[in-house]
């Protein structure tokens, strides 16, 4: 197998650009980043930050210092709210299952929607074999969540919610606040979480502002290393730890803190805060140009999730028809383009993504689908080379699939 | 979003980048399609057989991955110039070690690739008003996955629709 994998890799031998475009499964490290990192490797503050020695002093006070950089841009109360985890999915499973221990004796119901991260709904659907029930509340052909639906879904039951901000796969940017009114309008006691990952950085997000009480924030979503991530946790809201052991000082999740991750994920942070605006403005330039490029060269395809101000800054999704997307990040990967797509071939479970199946998007455009992401390191060069490359992969494929119908 | 690593091999890569035999023939004496757009693997494959039932020309066209693509290919230059009652006898598992071996998650392509060439043979028989002794009455397993695939797509389909209606504890 992996003799197979060195084949594949040598077939890429001589390729004259690259560009990387998917963020939303792992991302590479900006030398910036890095650059931060590397001190806390081996030259300072690689102690265990609860011990009584310098490098673990240092330890402290850089974690304290990259929790209130963190805090900061989100407008915390303190950065005891910010509660760093080894990543999203991570994060997430501490929201749902930390909630549900402890509020059990209150209620045994949790709502989310259809179209959340499979940390999410895999986690709630774990639930249901404990006693919980989940709802999952329906969305439009664009991604937004049925709010009459949501306000029929909520009751005296229901301990917990939980909707990603933007979606991360069609991009869609949730009416957050009104998600929240309603909750908390039908049920007061209820918590409120929102997987914030594929917002943080890139939409205007203040978790106190909207009122949720919990918010997962990922790190290599913004060009941090992989790794870290962090859960908001509103001062006041009470979560049960979900795994046990020595507790620093990181007080809902145990083990050593890694801090050089830490400190990647707070300079990750601050090049995407500190120049906010440009950093948006620039993405939004790039995506555009990304769909507007395809959609003008390439018939047959369709945009997955809105358009305009109500999508992510740097989310790209397409369906090419008459094309399957597993063959067609092949085909792009070996012209130097790297995407991933929503078709079922991609998956362990042979079904195509359960976002585009929620949005009405029938089966065959899911499997043709592509996910792209652009950051703030990307270039117009990067996406010229794209809209050269991808006219060609697509056109190839379709004369493979020639006159057959697609019913 | 659970993915998996392909390690295709080279085999598969080089046919992936070159199939052989490929497009509609418009003068075929016989067609027939496996799979359908839903499962996200579909292959039609068109025979040129002549008065000695044997297959002159074979192309196929094909929509799904890059393993579709290169079984559907490979089993062409294997049925091209055989007597149809030995095109009948190829079995996926030689397609599958002629590629270098398919990931075990690829082996329906396999599968659907020879029920797809075998109902082609079914139907050029059924055509003819003709019953070879050698020619089974049942379908055969690759046959009965190439129903099954397709049928298990649609209530996939169904399921996941079924869901898409929301607002249903599960």
């Amino acid at each position: 197998m992996v003799e197979n994998v060195r084949e594949l890799l040598r077939a890429h031998e001589g390729l004259k650009r690259e560009v990387y475009l998917d963020i939303e499964n792992s991302s590479f490290v900006p030398a910036d980043v890095l650059e931060a990192m590397l001190p806390y490797f081996n030259k300072r503050a690689y102690g265990n930050p609860t011990l009584t020695h310098k490098p673990g002093w240092e330890a402290y006070e850089t974690i304290m210092e990259s929790a209130r950089k963190i805090a900061g841009y989100l407008g915390c109360k303190s950065p005891e709210e910010i509660n760093f985890t080894p990543g999203e999915t991570e994060a997430n499973n501490l929201a749902l299952l930390g909630v549900a221990l402890r509020m059990r004796d209150r209620g045994r119901k949790i709502v989310i929607s259809e179209i959340e991260p499979l940390s999410i709904i895999h986690v709630a659907e774990m639930l249901t074999k404990s006693g919980f029930s989940v709802v999952k509340v329906p969305v439009d052909n664009e991604g937004f969540v049925d709010l009459e639906r949501l306000r029929e879904c909520v009751d005296s039951e229901t301990i917990l919610a939980s909707f990603s901000m933007v979606n991360h796969e069609i991009g869609t940017v949730q009416p957050i606040k009104e998600i929240v009114e309603i909750v908390k309008d039908k049920n007061p006691n209820a918590i409120v979480h929102t997987d914030a990952s594929d917002a943080y950085g890139k939409v205007p997000f203040k978790p106190r502002e909207i009122g949720v009480d919990m918010a997962t924030i990922s790190s290599y979503k913004i060009l941090g290393p992989r790794g870290v991530g962090s859960l908001y946790v509103r001062d006041g809201v009470n979560v049960e730890r979900i795994l046990e052991g020595q507790i620093g000082t990181q007080k809902l999740w145990p083990g050593v803190e890694n801090t050089p991750l830490i400190v990647g994920f707070a300079k990750a942070s601050e090049l995407m805060f500190e120049k906010f605006e440009v950093n948006v403005h620039h993405m939004r330039g790039l995506r555009d140009k990304l769909i507007e490029g395809i959609m003008n060269t390439i018939p047959d395809v369709k945009l997955n999730g809105p358009w305009g101000d109500k999508r992510a800054p740097d989310n790209v999704n397409l369906s090419f028809l008459r094309c399957e997307g597993e063959a067609l990040t092949i085909e792009l990967s070996l012209n130097g383009v790297y995407v991933s797509s929503g078709s079922a071939c991609t998956r362990r479970l042979l079904q195509p993504s359960h976002v585009l199946i929620a949005i009405g998007r029938r089966f065959e455009e899911a499997h043709g689908s592509i996910l792209m992401k652009v950051t703030r390191v990307h270039t117009e060069e990067d996406i010229d080379y794209v809209l050269e490359v991808l006219p060609k992969a697509v056109e190839r494929l379709r004369g493979i699939t020639g006159s057959m119908v697609m019913g | 979003m659970s993915r998996i690593p392909l390690p295709y091999s080279q085999k598969i890569l080089e046919l992936f980048r070159n199939p052989k035999n490929l497009g509609r023939m418009e003068d075929a004496t016989v067609s027939a399609v496996a799979g359908n757009p839903q499962c996200g693997d579909m292959i039609t494959f068109y025979l040129k057989i002549n008065d000695q039932d044997v297959i002159e020309k074979v192309t196929f066209e094909s929509y799904g991955c890059a393993a579709n693509i290169a079984t559907s290919s490979i089993l062409t230059e294997k049925a091209k110039g055989l007597r149809l009652e030995d095109a009948w006898k190829i079995g996926w598992k030689s397609l599958s070690d002629e590629l270098g071996g398919l990931p075990a998650i690829k082996f329906h392509c396999g599968i659907l690739a020879v029920g797809a060439l075998r109902r082609a043979i079914r139907a050029y028989y059924k055509m003819r008003g003709q019953k070879p002794s050698w020619l089974p009455e049942e379908l055969t397993f690759e046959e009965k996955q190439a129903l099954e695939e397709e049928e298990l797509a649609k209530i996939l389909a169904k399921k996941m629709r079924l869901i898409g209606e929301g607002g249903k504890n599960v």
